[in-house]
């Protein structure tokens, strides 16, 4: 009996923001379902009493002084950069333009429509 | 450049042999003027240049940096200027440490090209003590994996036998030391990732108490358990190395401010002193089945060697050992599917060429720049986090991490460090373990817990197979115990010389494997 199947791996995979083909989906669904099949043993563990632990070491969040310090400079920041423009790092278009269904542009490019 | 080949020929005869020369050998040389850092720098970077091709280590060579720093160390000394303590000590970097304007990839596509506009804490404070640092070190992407397979960028030989992999995830690291192609190197352990590569490379490496050097621009992949830490030939040299980048940093809060420990003294200590008195665990559940024969035996006998030492051994108990490895593949995914959701394509690194969306722009550029391991960890670590699951899986396994720390804090309240081996087979095979994701995962079963409860741990070499492949033995320590650690394995490395063995060097045409 499988633990996942490959419509599950799709919607994990749209959460993840990766972009899987049928044969990735199929492979990491073999996987997946082999690796969940053994962390299942963890259920044998009586955790009622037990706290979670998120860290090894046990910390205060250290305070600083509210001050200002030199931060990464604008160009320095942008020099990684895949595209820019001016100050900003360059994406395709998020919000639709009037008349086009969705951001009808290819990276790099400048939206045809204006 | 043409000063190169005449400051390296004038001085030469001055230069000791630097195949399985040790920092402190080579720092103290410098410091005293007997050899230049310069010409240290170049029979290094020859030995690169002329043997890397069979093994792989390095992804990046910045020579020409490299020469600079050692001439301008050269000239502070000839000028009287003040010296590090390691000036001019080659050193590598495995290729998750930020370096300032040195690419810096993570062995991943998704990073080519990457330049970054700072530097990384230990790198930082490395190059302030005077090492050169002669490039960045071949690894698993994203530091996933146990044996340098899941490299974008080409596999790593292990020195001793370049039929099989040098472990991982900083087999770079641990080659590279190995086949003195530097003196010392860094890594980073998140399951193992520094003592598992050790042990099937036959070097010194230390994974440290968490918190304890800092993870300031150290690429994440799982930030509760990674952990940076040295690889060297000697415990001496990792305990210079560690107390170099070791302390707490302003820049990750999560560093420990207690002032660091004097190891070196420690190593001493104990390989003059003796350490009688210690008590030595040695925990059943990691002499279990499917142990290699040969491993068993070499760290039966390191623990026999340790005891006429003058240490006492004790049998210590920790029982939730078979849930080490589930808690912990359960944690690091989760972790890294939230670490490694910054790289979309917008900022640095990899673009997709052609997405007409910025949601086509994240998931084709993640489906494009990721390989095979990052993606499956991502995707199981989504999953783990997910409404409805999450109590099921992330939950569980938060619980049983605090079950595997009560079990360390109980066996240390009746020893002060305890002994393992740090792999249960010695190096594999290319290929050997690439099929089965789980069977690779296994490979990490005695390193893993270290990292849950964040303790120190150590591997060094205890022996080598009939067929020639190194045996690590595992030496851990309470929360900030490094100190009794360095101790208990000075004193086994001072009866022993297993470290004094070198690996031979590749024929220099490299490529036969």
């Amino acid at each position: 009996m499988s633990r996942i199947r490959p419509e599950e791996v799709r919607e994990i995979a749209v959460l993840a923001r990766l972009a899987l083909d049928d044969e990735e989906i199929a492979r990491m669904t073999q996987d997946l379902d082999a690796i969940l099949g053994y962390v299942a043993a963890l259920g044998e563990l009586d955790t009622t009493a037990t706290l979670p632990m998120t860290h090894a070491v046990p910390f205060d969040c250290p305070l600083r002084e509210d001050v200002v310090t030199v931060a990464l400079p604008v160009d320095a920041a942008l020099a990684n950069a895949p595209q820019r423009e001016a100050s900003f790092f360059r994406v395709p278009r998020i919000v639709p333009s009037a008349g086009a269904p969705s951001g009808a542009m290819t990276a790099g490019t400048p939206p045809e429509e204006g | 450049m043409a000063s190169a080949a005449s400051s390296s020929t004038t001085s030469a005869s001055t230069l000791p042999e630097v195949r399985g020369a040790s920092i402190a050998t080579l720092a103290e040389g410098v410091r005293a003027g007997r050899w230049k850092a310069r010409d240290l720098t170049e029979a290094y970077l020859d030995r690169v240049a002329r043997l890397d091709g069979a093994l792989g280590t390095y992804l990046l060579v910045d020579g020409e940096r490299a020469r600079r720093r050692a001439s301008a160390i050269d000239a502070a000394r000839v000028e009287g200027r003040p010296l590090g303590p390691l000036a001019g000590v080659p050193i590598a970097l495995k290729d998750i440490f930020i370096t300032r304007d040195i690419e810096t990839t993570c062995a991943s596509k998704i990073l080519r090209g990457f330049h970054p506009p700072y530097e990384s804490t230990p790198s930082q404070r490395l190059a302030d003590a005077g090492t050169v640092m002669l490039g960045k070190l071949n690894m698993d992407e994203f530091a996933m994996g146990s044996s340098n397979e899941n490299s974008s960028r080409g596999t790593v030989k292990n020195p001793w036998s370049l039929a099989h992999v040098p472990g991982g995830s900083s087999g770079g690291s641990a080659a590279a030391v190995a086949a003195s192609l530097c003196a010392g190197a860094l890594g980073t352990d998140t399951g193992g990732s520094i003592r598992q590569p050790a042990a099937l490379c036959g070097v010194v490496g230390i994974k440290p108490t968490y918190g304890r050097v800092s993870r300031h621009g150290v690429v994440a992949f799982a930030s509760s358990l990674d952990h940076p830490g040295p690889f060297g030939r000697t415990v001496d040299d990792v305990a210079t190395l560690l107390e170099v980048i070791a302390g707490p940093d302003p820049m990750d809060a999560t560093s420990i401010p207690t002032p660091v420990g004097r190891y070196r003294e420690a190593v001493r200590a104990g390989s003059q002193a003796g350490i009688a008195g210690v008590r030595v665990g040695v925990p059943a559940e990691y002499f279990g089945a499917g142990m290699d024969a040969e491993v068993e035996s070499a760290v039966r006998a390191a623990i026999a060697e340790v005891e006429r030492a003058g240490a006492n051994v004790v049998p210590v108990s920790l029982p939730n050992t078979k849930y080490a490895i589930a808690t912990y593949y359960l944690i690091c995914t989760a972790e890294a599917s939230s670490n490694l959701a910054r790289y979309d394509g917008v900022r640095f690194g990899y673009r997709t060429p052609d997405a007409h969306s910025l949601e086509e722009l994240y998931t084709r550029t993640r489906g494009e720049g990721f390989g095979w391991e990052p993606k499956r960890r991502i995707m199981l670590g989504t999953y783990v986090l997910r409404a409805g699951y999450y109590e099921a899986y992330y939950g569980k396994a938060l619980k049983a991490r605090r079950l595997l720390a009560d079990d360390f804090a109980a066996a240390f309240a009746r020893c002060d460090v305890m002994l393992t081996p740090t792999s249960p087979i010695p190096a594999f095979r290319f290929g050997e373990k690439t099929a089965d994701p789980l069977q690779m995962y296994l490979a990490d079963v005695m390193t893993v817990a270290a990292n849950l409860a964040g303790i120190p741990a150590l591997s060094q070499c205890c022996g080598f197979t009939r067929a020639g492949l190194p045996i690590g033995l595992q030496v851990m320590g309470p929360p900030l115990g490094e100190e009794a650690v360095f101790r208990v394995a000075g004193a086994y490395e001072a009866r022993t010389d297993w470290h004094r063995r070198l690996p031979e060097d590749p024929r220099a045409s490299g490529g036969v494997a």
